[in-house]
């Protein structure tokens, strides 16, 4: 894959290096089990210190996304993960919004839908459901 | 986990009749890094690594390298192995070859790098069979370089390398400096080319006048050093900025302009308590920094 390192936007290299990678996960460009140069290689590719692609590169294996092998650099390991965080509650907030909708039309008020979600939350809880 | 440094002054100091050449410098280069230090012709860099290589005697201070103290003769013979340096007054056998000084070096070495010296040999493009008094002043210093990365020594000290070499000549010397790092030397290179210490250097060391104006990693920089534009209508006193973090503060009219080295979002929130009418922050490059603490030294 290329690179880019830009020395003016008040971001260190190791985190560029960081988002290039991830968004060439997230885009396709680099795909589970594809091979990143070694360390060395890359550092003189972009003749940048050796600490830097290091730096990345071991900051992604934390984060999950490179597996480093030793003396053959390091691997993609995209695997399915769950959706983001964000997305999930958006996809929730939408159903919510429908169930409402819903038990509007069925003639309920807002106070007595807000009762029931409450009494169903504190339910669980009191049974100890996740 | 705090690794022992390569080089540590405290306190260094050279006069000259009655000039400081350098004053009181302290300085720690870590293990397996690259280093810069950056300064002006005639800040002190020079005179700094000719102390720390045994050549000239302090005139106050200590320092150590590799752990050694650098005034102990016991210990030069040992340092002087470990080591390696090129500078721009390098003495080369004016009368040997270039594969004859290859040949008479790498018999001192036995760590000497056969890889290494082929590598840079074809890169540099050195012709083997020129005697060296016949060598360009850029091809010398290859050749210097060359003698001296093919040492594989534990710390490499160089005094503008990229002196005398071209465009192409200096991205060679960049690339080579990455690799001898990757294969654990650590790398302490004096300089006054923002651009090249910029790009390859983990951290920076700044020197003028014979004064340390500057220590931090690259990263740091980066990430944390800003300049901050305001506009007020009533301009705060100056002194309601100033807080730990803040480099510079300079006004104009009803524009104030901060430099600030860290906490830039808590001197944004403080400068906030102010109205400003507008706010502007950006990064600053290792260019701007320089020439700021040259400024204002």
């Amino acid at each position: 894959m290329f690179f880019k390192l830009n020395t003016s936007i008040g971001q260190p290299f190791y985190v560029q290096l960081m988002q290039q990678i991830r968004h060439a996960a997230e885009s396709g460009a680099l795909q589970d089990g594809d091979q990143l140069p070694g360390i060395r290689t890359l550092a003189e590719e972009l003749v940048v210190s050796p600490n830097t692609v290091a730096r990345a590169y071991s900051e992604l294996e934390h984060e999950g996304l490179l597996e480093l092998r030793q003396g053959s650099g390091a691997f993609l390991t995209i695997k399915r993960r769950a959706r983001g965080l964000t997305e999930r509650v958006q996809a929730a907030s939408r159903k919510v919004e429908d169930l409402i909708e819903e038990l509007h039309q069925e003639g309920l008020q807002d106070n007595e839908i807000w009762r029931l979600f409450e009494t169903a939350l504190f339910h669980r809880a009191e049974i100890g459901a996740e | 986990m705090n690794p022992t440094p390569v080089i540590e002054t405290i306190g260094l100091s050279k006069t000259y009749g009655k000039t400081d050449a350098v004053s009181g410098l302290n300085l720690r280069v870590m293990p397996n890094c690259i280093t810069a230090f950056l300064g002006l012709n005639g800040a002190g860099k020079t005179t700094t690594i000719k102390m720390l290589l045994g050549m000239i005697r302090p005139s106050g201070g200590e320092a150590r390298v590799l752990g050694r103290q650098i005034d102990s003769s016991d210990e030069s013979v040992e340092l002087r192995r470990s080591v390696a340096y090129v500078s721009e007054s390098q003495r080369l056998y004016d009368y040997m070859t270039v594969a004859q000084i290859i040949r008479f070096t790498r018999s001192f070495y036995p760590a000497w790098c056969a890889d290494t010296e082929k590598t840079l040999l074809r890169m540099y493009e050195l012709p083997p069979n020129r005697k060296i008094k016949s060598l360009s002043k850029g091809m010398r210093r290859k050749l210097a370089l060359l003698l001296a990365f093919a040492r594989k020594p534990d710390l490499l000290i160089l005094d503008e390398p990229s002196d005398g070499l071209d465009p192409v000549g200096i991205e060679q010397l960049l690339e080579t400096l990455v690799s001898q790092c990757s294969t654990g030397t650590s790398i302490f290179f004096s300089s006054h080319q923002i651009a090249e210490v910029e790009r390859v250097a983990d951290r920076v060391c700044m020197i003028h006048k014979g004064r340390l104006v500057m220590d931090a990693s690259l990263d740091e920089v980066r990430e944390s050093y800003r300049q901050i534009d305001l506009v007020f209508n009533a301009l705060p006193d100056e002194y309601e900025l100033r807080m730990p973090g803040v480099e510079r503060i300079e006004s104009r009219g009803h524009q104030v302009r901060m430099i600030v080295s860290a906490n830039a979002e808590s001197v944004i929130e403080r400068a906030r308590a102010y109205y400003p009418s507008s706010t502007e922050v950006s990064p600053i490059g290792l260019r701007e920094i320089f020439l700021d603490r040259v400024k204002e030294n």
